[in-house]
């Protein structure tokens, strides 16, 4: 791994892992579901194509990010505004 | 410009699963996870657009309770508020506040730091009381905007859309006033890690209940808490005579 993209790599690693502790299945299958994809990955040496993989990270950051916002509101919206 | 100032409670997360302690005298809160009340964040993230939109000069988080109420204060630094005040209320004492309470502290906070907008959620998840926003606009003799699902800077003051009954209701108000953010204020921005990072270099003041002049002598007496009743289960009916008998007894029919 070059070392431009190291730093990349390791801030999206630790980003998704502060995410995973909301995650609703709970926070060690995310932990290792997100290592295993890491570790997966860990052989990549074309710079292109790690650049791909962070490029989808932070895609997949803001994926996490709108799941939980949108099951926050709607777990308030079910608790205090349906009354039908 | 002016100044803003955020209530913002430590709660039960909304995702935890409540139990209710065996001897009736409150919910299990040991080594639960808590976080800020959902409409609190709605509140810190609408006081935070304005001071985006230049409409505010300075955001100051508020929070009473034990020392893990910082936790919440650090989550409102990270979602951009510019300082934090945290007033503690610990043990006992903290188990009997009540939202008059809370309201008499910030109603004192609004006027020591000079703020001209006071915005809270309109209730937190845990007691349901809804009350807080109503009694500091009443200790302080200002306008209210409760329920706001929009806020628009007019010339002299605020004008408010409201969610009530039905419907929605306008409303203007002169500065300084309170509002109370209802769920369809705005949607809030996720705390990110750097951002709380960042969070921890933002002042925090600390100050307690007696400092501010608030007696916090209980007003009610918890009598018990119980979990809600479970519901029935339901029967299946072999046809549809039985059905329509059952209901007749049931006077749905």
């Amino acid at each position: 791994m070059s070392q431009t993209h190291r730093k990349a790599v390791l801030n999206l690693y630790k980003t998704l892992l502060f995410l995973g502790r909301d995650w609703p299945q709970g926070y060690d299958l995310f932990r290792k579901r997100l290592n295993k994809v890491f570790v997966r990955n860990s052989e990549e040496s074309d710079p292109n194509k790690i650049a791909l993989m962070v490029k989808h990270g932070q895609f997949v950051i803001k994926e996490i990010e709108a799941l939980y916002k949108l099951k926050k509101y709607r777990a308030m919206k079910r608790r205090y505004y349906d009354d039908n | 410009m002016s100044r803003v100032l955020v209530g913002v409670k430590r709660v039960i997360d909304y995702a935890v699963k409540i139990r209710v302690k065996p001897d009736k005298t409150g919910v299990v809160t040991d080594g639960v996870k808590h976080s800020m009340n959902p409409f609190d964040e709605i509140a810190v993230e609408e006081a935070v657009r304005m001071k985006e939109k230049k409409l505010a000069s300075e955001v100051i988080a508020v929070s009473c309770g034990p020392a893990q109420a910082q936790e919440t204060l650090r989550t409102a630094l990270a979602m951009g508020a510019d300082r934090a005040i945290h007033v503690e209320v610990a043990g006992a004492e903290y188990e009997t506040m009540q939202p008059l309470h809370v309201a008499k502290i910030l109603a004192k906070l609004s006027q020591d730091e000079k703020a001209d907008i006071v915005i809270v959620g309109k209730q937190a998840i845990d007691d349901d009381s809804n009350q807080t926003a109503q009694m500091i606009a009443a200790l302080l003799d200002w306008p209210q905007g409760t329920f706001a699902s929009k806020v628009e800077k007019s010339d002299a003051g605020l004008t408010i859309t409201r969610e009530i009954d039905g419907g929605l209701e306008v409303i203007k108000t002169k500065l300084p006033a309170v509002i109370s953010a209802d769920l369809r204020l705005n949607e809030p921005r996720y705390a990110t890690l750097p951002n709380i990072m960042k969070a921890k270099k933002k002042p925090m003041k600390k100050v307690s209940a007696k400092d501010l002049g608030v007696d916090l002598s209980p007003r009610i007496k918890v009598v018990s808490v119980v979990d809600p009743p479970v519901r029935q289960a339901g029967s299946v009916v072999p046809d549809v005579d039985t059905l329509v008998a059952k209901l007749k007894e049931g006077g749905h029919v």
